[in-house]
């Protein structure tokens, strides 16, 4: 294994992901909710229980992020090179694991290993492993999907 | 007042993914790529984003109100079964082949990027596919 000194950006990514903390810290502490991505996007597709309104309002928060941040700095470089076919089969396979497996990299990944949920740690471990051995499989074995 | 929280809440969580660097599918599988030249960045965002958050679960586990009275709604159950390894798997396979995971994908869809939409909707097709198989075999969320 190499690093690739290139790209780590150690402060920025430490800086962002105490922001990220943050804003699932008043999640929490101000609506009692989880900061779980897919829990809240799935919560929407299912008959209305009345707590639509905060879930649109989060991911409306999120979509506008770049918007606000393009206001002050440029945004930082966004490589997308995955092909149209495997970002849909990428995109499904995530709606459906990530519904099935209840939760992803917010909701177990940072919320779950948080409070040491031992099925948290469990998940985070599974989709982690399967991303590295996909990765490992698309790019090294047969150089397919970039 | 809640909602208007919540959007705050999801303003500082993309914020924090594009300062991290997390909104860029490229980074993130130069994370996932340990056999090429391996970008640890994302190791370090969750290490910053969990150092917080455990103070906030930590102080949250002696509230049964939010600061703005509602319910705390955080997970009970401690059952790790068949469905929460295999779904996550399936996910760590999407997450591989494109390097998008939920949160960055909202904010591609903010970015303007065609790619970012296309995988937004395949993604909530994937949500809704699931809804639809729970209900048909009353599966509980």
């Amino acid at each position: 294994m190499i690093i690739d000194w290139n790209h780590f950006t150690p402060w920025l990514s430490l800086g962002g992901g105490i922001l990220i903390g943050a804003a699932v810290a008043m999640l929490l502490l101000v609506n009692g909710r989880i900061a779980g991505i897919s829990g809240i996007a799935g919560g929407l597709l299912r008959p209305v229980r009345g707590d639509r309104a905060w879930r649109v309002a989060f991911l409306a928060g999120l979509v506008l992020a770049p918007l606000l941040y393009r206001l002050i700095l440029p945004l930082p470089e966004i490589h997308v090179n995955t092909g149209i076919g495997t970002l849909i089969v990428a995109g499904l396979a995530v709606g459906i694991g990530t519904r099935y497996g209840a939760g992803c990299t917010s909701g177990h990944g940072i919320c779950g290993i948080s409070r040491l949920s031992p099925r948290s740690i469990v998940a985070t471990l599974a989709f982690m492993f399967a991303g590295l051995i996909t990765v490992y499989v698309a790019r090294h074995l047969i150089s397919w999907g970039s | 007042m809640n909602t208007l929280f919540a959007f705050f809440a999801g303003l500082l969580f993309g914020i924090g993914l594009i300062v991290a660097g997390m909104a860029n599918p490229g980074k993130v599988l130069g994370f996932l790529d340990l056999d090429g030249a391996w970008d640890p960045s994302l190791v370090l965002v969750m290490a910053g984003a969990i150092a917080v958050s455990s103070i906030a679960f930590f102080a949250a586990k002696s509230r049964s109100l939010s600061l703005l009275g509602l319910e705390m709604q955080i997970p009970k159950s401690r059952l790790i079964e068949r469905r929460l390894v295999g779904g996550s798997l399936l996910f760590g396979i999407g997450w591989g082949l494109a390097g998008i995971c939920p949160g960055p994908a909202f904010v591609l869809l903010g970015t303007g990027m065609a790619k970012g939409f296309v995988f937004v909707i395949a993604m909530l097709a994937g949500m809704g596919l699931f809804e639809w198989l729970a209900r048909k075999t009353k599966l509980q969320d």
